[in-house]
């Protein structure tokens, strides 16, 4: 289809997409009104729980198995980025050696903030019941502490001090440790992912009963996901090469062909 | 001005179709369609917004009655954004072996390639 062509395409379906929203708008209560169903019925179930935090309340306890299938969808993106992203034929990875120049101002910022993030995502795990955060928030955080020691170090520091096999079980432990939790609830409870631990005192640190260690499963399950992603897309840019000589992957017939 | 929040939504989601569909560059549409997933994300939470509604953490200050916004469409927002996440890296991947397979990154360009 001609670029010109596309454009008026777009631009038709866009002008009723656009309608339809506007529409669909008009319907829906004002912006910023006070009425809120479902927060109300959300706000009763977390204080039941005795949860400080009512978005951890929702993910964990309110809708656990939703989230438990988030979590797998996560988990099936790193398995299908790894399976993408492995070495294929015609490639070889090589070593990656340390070339140009840090600024020691950035590997100073490194070293201070590296430690001061690795506490911060601990704090923003465990704490998820009680104030804002959790364990998605708090595995992103602690992820990116780790590779902090790429932006300010070397490659081969990371690659020291990450070591990639545990990052692969941790993920897998995270979401066994969710399910399993999950089937606790049925177990000892009422129903599949049930909140079956003594919930506590409300904002205490130990409090909202299973909240906290869905909080550590899924803390788990992110920061090793995001590791392994991470990973795999700086494999491509620094350690796979493609042989001399050579197209890589399979595609040489394909190029012939055209 | 009571649907402004909403019409921002819209205004941002059909902003990522229209990059997608002109775009020029593969990353380019990943990140359009970041930016389209992102309309949701604000049209979620201005359907849970209240004015002077609290955050919804409950503690000396924010008790039972008090007015908080809605925490449902917040974890929603919480799972879109993680869902946004995996579904990016996964596209970006498939670019990436586009770009070994075809040496090229240009949809209008991969059509004739294939052919």
């Amino acid at each position: 289809m001609r670029r010109s062509a596309r454009l008026g395409v777009l631009g038709a379906g866009l002008a009723v997409f656009a309608a339809m929203m506007a529409l669909a708008f008009a319907g829906l209560p004002g912006f910023g009104g006070s009425t809120h169903p479902y927060r109300d019925a959300a706000v009763a179930a977390t204080y039941g729980h005795n949860t400080a935090n009512a978005v951890s309340s929702i993910n964990f306890d309110q809708r656990g198995f939703d989230t438990f299938g988030e979590e797998t969808i996560l988990f099936c993106a790193v398995v299908g980025v790894a399976a993408l992203l492995r070495p294929v034929r015609g490639e070889r990875r090589r070593e990656v050696k340390d070339s140009g120049r840090v600024l020691e101002s950035t590997s100073l910022l490194v070293y201070v903030l590296f430690p001061l993030t690795i506490v911060l995502a601990a704090n923003v795990v465990a704490h998820g019941a009680v104030t804002p955060g959790g364990g998605f928030q708090g595995g992103v955080v602690l992820s990116t502490g780790i590779h902090l020691l790429y932006v300010g170090g070397r490659f081969s520091l990371l690659h020291r001090l990450r070591p990639l096999d545990w990052f692969h079980q941790g993920e897998a432990l995270g979401v066994v440790l969710f399910g399993a939790l999950g089937i606790a609830g049925a177990a000892f409870g009422s129903a599949l992912f049930a909140n079956v631990v003594p919930q506590g005192q409300l904002a205490d640190f130990v409090s909202a009963g299973t909240v906290p260690l869905f909080n550590i499963a899924v803390g788990m399950t992110v920061c090793s996901s995001v590791v392994i992603l991470l990973s795999s897309f700086l494999d491509q840019t620094l350690a796979i090469r493609a042989d001399q000589g050579g197209r890589t992957g399979p595609g040489p017939e394909e190029g012939a062909a055209t | 001005m009571t649907y402004y929040a909403y019409a921002v939504a819209a205004a941002v989601m059909l902003l990522g179709i229209f990059g997608v569909a002109t775009s020029r560059n593969l990353v380019h549409t990943v990140v359009c369609l970041s930016v389209a997933q992102s309309g949701t994300y604000v049209l979620l939470l201005a359907v849970g917004f209240q004015y002077g509604g609290l955050a919804p953490v409950f503690g000396s200050q924010v008790g039972r009655n008090t007015p908080v916004v809605d925490p449902v469409v917040q974890a929603l927002t919480l799972t879109d954004i993680v869902v946004s996440a995996a579904v990016t890296s996964m596209l970006l991947a498939l670019v990436i072996q586009i770009a070994k397979r075809h040496r090229d990154i240009d949809p209008d360009r991969l059509g004739r390639l294939e052919g």
